[in-house]
């Protein structure tokens, strides 16, 4: 069996245990009844199901699933945050490029590997694109934050996001071939993450980290997720070019900037009085909600390897 | 068979770009007679509300738009006719030949739901509705037995603003709100009023501070 197969293997017996454990709550402690609770629960692990299998067929397709399943994902993220924001008919040509010029170019200069240019087209290009299209129409009405907004989505949903599938990019020695791995490692480390602060926190939780925040975020769920995962993290050494030290360093790294993550995103919810940034996901809300850790802990993990293991 | 191709392919075409939710707040999807009552903001909105019924529902649902726009061309000809039935009223009243509301009672008298959008003309500016014509109460006064339902479209003005070509992507919702009818001795414009209330208490809480388009 090769490492990527015995790490599915892993993956779906720990689904399988999870959908056990859900049907088990359902049977024995809500009785078959409907249950807020133990139904989010149950929605949320056949969700995971899914997530599990769309990540299993782009990675059979190698560099170019992954580009379209992250591709598509960027698109459906990108969609929520403007389905939020408030923009105005002079944004229209500014929206238009987000969505059919940058997203595939930045996507584009994946497929071509032309790092440079993939790093800086976002922050230098588009940076300065975009509010020119949105000063072509005349329109000053609250200029500064329409173009800042616009600036910010395409960061977060495109760039940032681009930096899983930028992992592929990367030229470690004795690892060549096997970049998906890294990918599956930044996703298994931050989701479980996310997945452990729940379980922590829905069993022990009773200090509200930051209450103007969150509702359900927990001191004892921030603490018990974060390290578990840390732990998880070293343990999956054997899948990454780390020994189980860095391996675990860099684990704590990205579960902590993927709690961060999950603040910032919370308080932009919060200001605009909505609880999930769509419902695409059942269970879960949408694709941002389920993809704030993934955001800001990807480029740092993608620059943490640049920097200590590409020579 | 053609006319039901091109439905789908503008269903799918619109579920990509909107991703489009029917929210049933006042009412579910029944095989009443109905006159769904929007906002304006797009081109795109009968096809929005049209494309959330259920297929069945589809069927017997006629948007009233603008003949105007829809005889424009040979392709938009075939759509409002073909794949929608649309019912084409001028809107134009020195130029007019029918009356729009005996239209719309014509066809409401063949069994039909309509899709309506009372105010008249798209919104562009920053009121997040403009105010009803009086067709609405001259269609509620002559056919009482039907269901007047307010329905919010959200987000499409957005999508695909007035005089723009290229849609952006943009999740949008449609909510379905209580049914109304005309009560003893409404004058129009305490129904227009009340319809009017009804249609803005359905927008999402999320976009209220600063909807535009």
């Amino acid at each position: 069996m090769t490492r990527m197969q015995m790490l599915f293997t892993g993956v779906f017996g720990t689904l399988a245990l999870a959908s056990v454990i859900g049907g088990s709550l359902k049977f024995a402690v809500a009785r078959g009844q409907a249950h807020g609770v133990i139904d989010n629960l149950n929605a949320r692990i056949r969700a995971w199901w899914w997530m599990i299998a769309l990540i299993g067929i782009a990675f059979v397709f190698n560099k170019g699933g992954v580009l379209v399943l992250f591709g598509l994902a960027s698109f459906l993220a990108m969609r929520e945050f403007f389905s939020m924001t408030y923009t105005r008919r002079g944004d229209h040509a500014a929206l238009a490029l987000c969505f059919f010029v940058v997203l595939p170019v930045q996507y584009w200069l994946l497929w071509t590997g032309w790092y440079g240019l993939y790093a800086i087209f976002i922050p230098v290009y588009a940076f300065l694109i975009l509010p020119v299209a949105a000063v072509l129409q005349s329109d000053t009405v609250r200029f500064l934050e329409r173009v800042s907004k616009v600036q910010w989505a395409v960061m977060i949903c495109v760039y940032c996001l681009s930096h899983v599938p930028g992992l592929l990019m990367l030229e470690i020695p004795g690892y060549k071939g096997e970049n998906l791995m890294l990918i599956a490692f930044l996703i298994i480390v931050v989701q479980s993450s996310d997945v452990l602060q729940y379980v922590w926190g829905k069993l022990m939780g009773r200090h509200l980290v930051a209450p103007q925040l969150s509702p359900s975020k927990t001191v004892e769920g921030l603490v018990g997720g974060v390290l578990s995962a840390t732990l998880l993290g070293a343990a999956l050494w054997w899948i990454t070019p780390f020994n189980p030290w860095q391996a675990g360093a860099i684990a704590f790294v990205i579960n902590l900037m993927g709690f961060l993550g999950g603040l910032v995103m919370s308080a932009i919810k919060r200001d605009h009085g909505v609880k999930d940034w769509g419902a695409l996901i059942e269970g879960h809300g949408g694709v941002l909600d389920r993809l704030d850790s993934v955001v800001f802990s990807a480029p740092i993990f993608f620059h943490i390897v640049r920097y200590w293991w590409e020579p | 068979m053609m006319a039901s191709l091109v439905a789908r392919a503008i269903n799918f075409f619109v579920y990509l770009v909107t991703g489009v939710r029917a929210r049933w707040l006042g009412c579910g999807p029944a095989a009443t007679q109905r006159v769904y009552f929007a906002n304006h903001a797009s081109h795109g909105d009968f096809v929005l509300v049209w494309s959330v019924l259920p297929a069945i529902l589809r069927l017997r649902t006629r948007p009233v738009a603008g003949a105007d726009y829809w005889n424009r061309s040979a392709l938009r000809r075939f759509i409002g006719a073909q794949v929608f039935h649309a019912v084409l009223i001028d809107r134009d009243p020195q130029s007019r030949t029918a009356d729009p509301v005996a239209m719309m009672e014509a066809a409401l008298a063949g069994g039909d739901s309509l899709i309506i959008f009372p105010e008249g003309t798209r919104n562009t500016g920053d009121a997040p509705l403009l105010p009803l014509k009086s067709g609405l109460f001259h269609l509620a006064s002559r056919r009482p037995d039907v269901e007047y339902v307010p329905v919010w479209i959200e987000n499409i003005g957005r999508v695909l603003p007035k005089g723009m070509l290229l849609p952006v992507p943009l999740l949008c919702s449609v909510s379905f709100g209580t049914p109304i009818t005309l009560a003893a001795g409404e004058t129009r414009d305490q129904f227009l009023t009340r319809a009017r209330a009804a249609m803005l208490s359905m927008r999402p809480h999320s976009t209220s501070e600063a909807s535009s388009t």
